[in-house]
């Protein structure tokens, strides 16, 4: 009978489809770690990032109007415009210790208001829908950003990190494990198809970086609904494994925010303190590896200037993205802010993207991950040579 | 002799098959699906209490648990909350249960995939906590006796469902001019309308993401939509029944609407059905179901020709579905091997359950494993459904996931199963030699049948 590792080392076959290629890339990014955090619905940047220093913000705002700074649950102020909203305080320390930025009137060029079209742009890392069939960070992953390869934190993997080059998934499980004697027959029962036979040979790379972990955690199943909690968590225990992958994706619901979201308490506010605390938690988990790490938080779009008949917000276009960690040259806002004036709205109602997702994006696979320009430009977000990167986003 | 269009019957357009259903389906696998696409003879819903009678009690619930709440007393803050979480939980387990319970022993296993289709087609989600004690009153209610009817018929039951209009917000849109916004305007209260689910029927519902709709339209459409709502909970509308779908005039928006260029007068309610009428024959619409019917039995990529051959059915007959079905199963192209589709957690599930001839005996355990597999009972987490794509469902992870469960199922069945009769039984000709060969290997007859369920063969459909 073969144990795991033998199986693993042994099939030669398989291994040539593992999980974490080695790849060519710049030796200064070779430490590098970055975390992409999707928040699927459409986060209300307008709520997250507050421009309470612009006057026509309450008037705009009316009953999800969050409270200036110095005001009890108040506004934690960026700077003399902006201020985060009072769930956000871990997020707040960070940005006073520069290990925070926000950018602000951001979005994917995507123009119409479908969630999943949305996130499809969003992803897919084109201008238009179902542009790409595989995502723009698997792509980023092939073309040699990153040593060690990548890992969604869910059961299956989001589109973002689909396509051609192999990356695995991991989510808690509440199973007993399958013995290592009936895996290799799997194995074997899969010699003629060669797709699951890799998605078997992930999983079970995955599952052993797990173990060295500390083993199984009996945590709840993460994914679009779950809790941040638990698998940023374990992100954070993946990209701090001597081989383990250097970039991870994590994804989380909840923010499609209709009715009654509430201003500085309320459901939004409480989805907020959960984003706010896996931040925290993460920061926690990666210890020393803080210092070499980048996360982006972005979401589809943004929502609505103008509140809606239920004390809610609908879909709209620009919003904001964060992006912490010890590599971010952090404490700045970073925004051609359009104004909330009826006149500067797009279309009339939403805060008018400035600047584009991609550039952002961009500036750090080039900064943090040693990506090239022109790979960038062909490969991983074709036809994007007019979207310049944002620079000086890393610490240098 | 079994053969294999009787397996592709069985597992592309069933719910897998049971020891012994593919020699009956072998005689005539055409016909044996087109027999089920007769009326709804279902009567597993019949000694369930219905949406209106969970959603009143609900509303009931939760206007003691406020109450206590303002009291003082903790204690009783504590059991009022207690007991409406329990109604809630327990109502959703008693739905999911009941549908994979039908779902593993149901004789018209396609009829049931058209079911779970349309359910997921019309998508809401228990995570919003409304919902939860609602969503499988939806596919019973709205989905169930309206599969082998007109699309147009289910399309109207979907939207005056209180499981979709508490979903996607409408129970409190206002038309900015209608009489209960101007009367609220008078108070100081800013009431107005919420474009949620205009916007979704626009696009996931009907016409389709492309269909040809811009801003104005959605925002025309939920002015349309204004007043359809539910009784009770803070609607204290005398005529009202609590918890039904409810028509509220004076939360309508008044006068004629125009929109996707065709007007309508002011009709009140009579406006929206209108508009659900039109959207429904709408030629995007025909080609918007049919390309996600062929998406869900055929290929990812659904081919082209046959989409729109299933969407001339639909609109030849007049929105009838069964047309379209037929239009469906009569194709060559929906016959071919090699298996093209990748089940999903779900019908991965029904289809061990109905292998073994079992029952979801323990519903929990159930809900447990979909929940590892991303698959949780009636919990999409948006309105677009679950996806229909392999590349959405073959993580390792869940790969994993489903190796393990067929290694706790293989143990706990192993001593009355023989694994490679049972592949035979279930897989006829599909069942490879090589797959045939591992099974035979297996070292015992639990990692016999854990084997046979993680086989390509068994995974794809």
């Amino acid at each position: 009978m073969l144990d795991r590792r033998q199986f693993v080392a042994g099939s030669t076959q398989l291994a040539m489809l593992a999980g974490f290629p080695g790849l060519t890339l710049a030796q200064e990014a070779a430490d590098a770690r970055f975390v992409l955090v999707i928040l699927r619905g459409g986060l209300d940047g307008l709520a997250a990032v507050v421009p309470y220093g612009e006057s026509r913000y309450r008037g705009v705002r009316g009953s999800l109007a969050v409270d200036s700074p110095g005001q009890t649950n108040g506004l934690l102020k960026l700077d003399g415009l902006f201020g985060l909203h009072p769930s956000l305080s871990k997020m707040h320390e960070f940005y006073q210790a520069g290990d925070l930025a926000v950018i602000h009137a951001v979005a994917t060029p995507y123009r119409e208001r479908s969630h999943f079209d949305g996130q499809n742009v969003l992803e897919n890392g084109s201008d238009t829908p179902f542009g790409l069939r595989d995502g723009w960070l698997n792509r980023a992953v092939g073309s040699g950003a990153g040593t060690y390869g990548a890992i969604a934190l869910s059961q299956n993997i989001p589109l973002v990190l689909r396509g051609d080059t192999s990356v695995t998934s991991w989510a808690p499980s509440r199973l007993a494990e399958a013995d290592d004697d009936t895996l290799a027959r799997i194995g074997e029962l899969y010699a003629h198809d060669p797709h699951l036979a890799g998605r078997l040979q992930e999983a079970l790379e995955a599952r052993a970086i797990a173990g060295e972990m500390g083993g199984r955690r009996n945590a709840r199943g993460g994914g679009a609904q779950g809790q941040l909690g638990p698998v940023i968590r374990a992100a954070g225990r993946f990209l701090s494994a001597p081989d383990g992958p250097r970039i991870a994706v994590l994804d989380t619901g909840g923010w499609d925010t209709h009715a009654n979201q509430g201003a500085g308490q309320g459901i939004l506010a409480n989805r907020l303190g959960g984003l706010d605390a896996g931040l925290a938690a993460l920061k926690q988990e990666l210890g020393v590896y803080w210092q070499n790490t980048v996360v982006v938080v972005a979401t589809e779009f943004g929502r609505t200037v103008a509140v809606n008949g239920t004390r809610g917000t609908d879909h709209g276009t620009g919003g904001c993205a964060f992006i912490a960690g010890g590599a971010v040259r952090g404490g700045r806002v970073i925004a051609d802010w359009p104004g909330l004036a009826d006149r500067d709205l797009y279309e009339g109602r939403d805060l008018k993207p400035t600047t584009d997702l991609r550039a952002v994006f961009k500036g750090i696979l080039i900064e943090h991950l040693g990506a090239e320009i022109a790979q960038l430009n062909r490969d991983v977000f074709p036809d994007s040579a007019h979207i310049a990167p944002l620079e000086g986003l890393i610490d240098v | 002799m079994v053969t294999v269009q009787a397996v592709i019957a069985a597992n592309r357009f069933g719910l897998g098959a049971r020891p012994g259903e593919l020699d009956e389906i072998s005689r005539d696998h055409e016909g044996w699906l087109l027999a089920q696409l007769g009326p709804d003879a279902s009567t597993a819903r019949d000694s369930f209490p219905g949406s209106a009678t969970i959603l009143s009690e609900f509303q009931r619930l939760q206007r003691v648990r406020n109450e206590a709440r303002r009291s003082d007393d903790a204690e009783r803050g504590e059991n009022a909350a207690q007991a409406y979480r329990t109604y809630i939980r327990s109502q959703y387990q008693i739905q999911a249960t009941r549908r994979y319970e039908l779902a593993a022993a149901t004789d018209v296993p396609f009829r049931e995939r058209l079911v779970h289709f349309w359910t997921n087609h019309f998508a809401v989600s228990a995570d919003k906590q409304a919902v939860t004690p609602l969503a499988g009153t939806l596919e019973d209610e709205a989905i169930r006796p309206h599969v082998t009817g007109r699309f147009v018929d289910m399309l109207l039951a979907v939207e005056q469902h209180p499981a979709m209009l508490l979903y996607l917000d409408n129970q409190a849109s206002m038309g900015p001019n209608s009489r209960a916004a101007r009367a609220g305007a008078q108070r100081g209260r800013d009431l107005g309308l919420n474009e949620n689910l205009a916007r979704e029927i626009l696009e996931l519902h009907t016409l389709g993401v492309d269909g040809g709709y811009d801003q104005k339209d959605v925002t025309t459409f939920a002015k349309v939509l204004t007043g359809w709502s539910v009784g009770g909970g803070q609607n204290r509308d005398a005529e009202s029944i609590a918890g039904a779908f409810f028509f509220r005039a004076n939360t309508h928006e008044p006068g004629a609407k125009t929109m996707l260029g065709n007007r309508y007068g002011e009709d009140g309610i009579g406006e929206g059905e209108a508009v659900l009428t039109d959207l429904a024959m709408h030629p995007a619409t025909a080609h918007f179901l049919a390309e996600k019917l062929v998406r869900h039995f055929v290929a990812d990529e659904p081919p082209g020709e046959l989409v729109s051959e299933l969407a001339r059915a639909y609109l030849d007959h007049d929105g009838e579905l069964n047309a379209v079905y037929e239009a469906l199963v009569s194709a060559r192209a929906a016959w071919v091997e090699p298996l093209a589709k990748y089940k999903t957690p779900q019908d991965f599930l029904i289809s061990t359950y109905r292998a073994f001839n079992q029952r979801p005996d323990n519903p929990e355990r159930m809900i447990a494993f979909l929940e590892l597999l991303g698959q949780r009972p009636y919990t999409p987490g948006s309105p677009a459904g679950w996806p229909d794509t392999m590349a959405h469902w073959d993580g390792g992870d869940a790969l994993i996931k489903r190796i393990e469960w067929a290694a706790a199922v293989g143990r706990q069945i192993s001593d009355r199963v023989r694994p490679v009769e049972l592949g035979e039984a279930i897989l006829g000709p599909v069942l490879g030699d090589h797959t045939r060969t591992v099974v035979s290997r297996a070292e015992s007859s639990a990692q016999g049948l854990t084997l046979l369920l993680a086989s390509p063969e068994f995974q794809r459909r």
